[in-house]
């Protein structure tokens, strides 16, 4: 194992992150405050309860899946795709790293990323509304495991596109229809019976729902299921990326 | 010397189905420098890519230091060090902070007291700190090459080094390639600068069109497709070789005022000496007589139109 390989990836990527800050960690959380403030308090405030929670409570699971995937997805992506757009991936291509070694530091860092915007969002909604967490450890698990599925689902974003247009296009067209239709803001029995059958086909929804239920033990799957899907969805993820080294997929030529 | 890297019946072809390279073999010897003579398009980026793992070959094998280089990638990209072509920094760090980032690339751990040589051995010891963004073109290819190195390899491959650099620049680096076979590191470089290949390299491989079509000493190749030739300025201007030289296949030139002999130094018997007396006994009068020796750019250009005349 080539740890030290992982660690100046890792390294270097936090320190990415580092350097530009604002972009990193003060723009998704002044993004979820400002979706407290309109759908927490100047909608939610006219809203009922869900399930006996208040709803601006009910949507702070929702909210911090939503910056979870949607960083994760482009912290990821960014990272391999950069040296891939300058020419730098040579590097990492001819040293003695497997592709493991790549993911865990590339998708490591993305993931940690995420983890500490999840947890700044976090503390943040605890100034806007009265929090519960019914089981931290699982909110803490149902947290790790999404930024590291996602980052890894954005490392093959980042790994398949050709351009900085193709790498916002799956966030932009598939990632945040997806959050949005995945019960962040309702839960799905809310919709009409169609619509509750086609949302179990969106994998957000297990999510959604898996983290709710750690805060609430409110849920719209079992959270036995939500933590097989995303299980699922990091070895899918992992397989591709797997495929996409192993071929050398738009690396190597 | 023994071999450090043997390439057997190497093959690229690119998807569109252009072959870069074609069945090459090659054995490249421990310690030696081997300069690989090419013109653009030529494949020898593409040799030295499949050697480093970045580019998969469509056939044959290569080993490094008896190892696969699919098989056993991690002993063999260890001991590799690659300078790219182009100026491919993240722009955004400093010098220090990148070398150090290939250090640990390669596995190895930190180790400050040899970066610090190594960017002294490269003058970039005062721009450590510095962002690679505000370093001059020249400044970067440095950096480039304490990224290479900063892994201590055995084997270093540089991919032009010298293309669009300045003159002191590139006698710097011819210095450095010296000073790096010293201490026994094998040096596989690619140039159009036929004059760099002659000032540096052991051996010289010459590939065109994803061919190797020769490689040997560099002093064996001049030896073998090297001629000279000895000019014979006249007097006088004639129309036409007097029968008498027709032995020697002269060729006339410069208005009738110039004979060209053309020979091989190295044989046993030039015919110099009877040529000159057979000038004077056919009554042409002597001006001057100069000779000269192809250079491996003479021999560069012949074995590369041959190979295009002949794949035609």
């Amino acid at each position: 194992m080539n740890t030290q390989a992982v660690k100046v990836i890792y390294k270097y990527e936090m320190l990415r992150a580092w350097n530009t800050i604002l972009q990193s960690f003060a723009s998704p959380v002044i993004s979820t405050i400002l979706y407290f403030v309109v759908f927490g308090s100047a909608i939610g405030s006219r809203i009922e309860s869900v399930e006996g929670i208040s709803y601006g409570a009910f949507i702070v699971p929702g909210l911090i899946m939503l910056a979870l995937l949607t960083q994760s997805v482009s912290n990821a992506s960014f990272g391999i795709y950069f040296p891939r757009f300058t020419g730098t991936m040579y590097e990492t291509l001819s040293a003695p790293i497997s592709f493991i070694e790549i993911v865990l530091g590339y998708v490591g860092a993305a993931a940690t990323k995420s983890f500490i915007i999840g947890l700044i969002i976090l503390v943040t909604a605890g100034f806007f509304v009265e929090l519960k967490i019914a089981h931290p450890i699982w909110m803490l698990s149902f947290l790790i495991l999404t930024c590291i599925s996602f980052s890894l689902l954005g490392f093959i974003i980042g790994l398949w596109a050709e351009s900085f247009e193709q790498l916002q296009l799956i966030p932009l067209l598939v990632i945040t229809p997806l959050v949005f239709l995945g019960g962040s803001f309702y839960t799905i029995d809310m919709l009409p019976p169609a619509w509750q059958t086609v949302s179990l086909f969106n994998p957000v929804v297990y999510l959604v729902s898996g983290f709710r239920w750690s805060f609430y033990e409110v849920s719209d799957v079992s959270v036995e299921l939500s933590l097989l899907m995303v299980l699922l969805f990091s070895v899918i993820c992992l397989s591709i990326v797997w495929w996409m080294f192993k071929t050398g997929y738009r690396l190597k030529r | 010397m023994s071999s450090i890297i043997s390439v057997s019946n190497l093959s690229k072809v690119y998807d569109g189905g252009f072959r870069a390279l074609n069945d090459i073999s090659l054995d490249i010897k421990s310690g030696e420098i081997l300069a690989l003579l090419g013109p653009n398009g030529a494949g020898k980026t593409t040799l030295i890519s499949v050697i480093c793992g970045i580019v998969n070959a469509s056939a044959g094998s290569v080993t490094v230091d008896g190892y696969d280089i699919v098989k056993d990638y991690r002993i063999t990209r260890s001991m590799i060090g690659l300078v790219p072509q182009e100026l491919t920094l993240s722009m955004f760090v400093s010098v220090w902070d990148t070398i150090c980032f290939s250090r640990g690339l390669f596995g190895k751990k930190p180790n400050p007291l040899y970066l610090e040589q190594l960017l002294k051995d490269l003058s970039l010891w005062d721009k450590k700190d510095n962002d690679i963004l505000t370093l001059s073109g020249g400044m970067k290819r440095r950096v480039l090459i304490a990224k290479a190195l900063s892994h201590e390899p055995s084997i270093l491959f540089l991919d032009e080094p010298t293309a669009g650099v300045d003159v002191e620049l590139r006698k710097d680096m011819w210095v450095l390639v010296e000073k790096l076979r010293q201490t026994g590191v094998t040096i596989i470089l690619t140039t159009h600068y036929i004059e760099e290949a002659e000032e540096i390299a052991d051996r010289v491989g010459v590939i065109n069109e994803g061919e190797l079509i020769v490689v040997d000493d560099k002093e064996a190749l001049k030896h073998k497709l090297g001629k000279r030739q000895m000019m014979i300025e006249l007097e006088q201007t004639i129309e036409s070789i007097p029968e008498s030289l027709w032995t020697w296949s002269l060729e006339l030139s410069g208005n009738g005022s110039r004979l060209t002999y053309t020979y091989d130094s190295y044989s046993e018997h030039t015919g110099i000496a009877e040529l000159l007396r057979a000038v004077d006994k056919s009554g042409l009068l002597l001006k001057d007589v100069n000779t000269s020796q192809s250079s491996l750019e003479d021999i560069f250009i012949g074995l590369v139109k041959v190979n295009n005349e002949g794949s035609a």
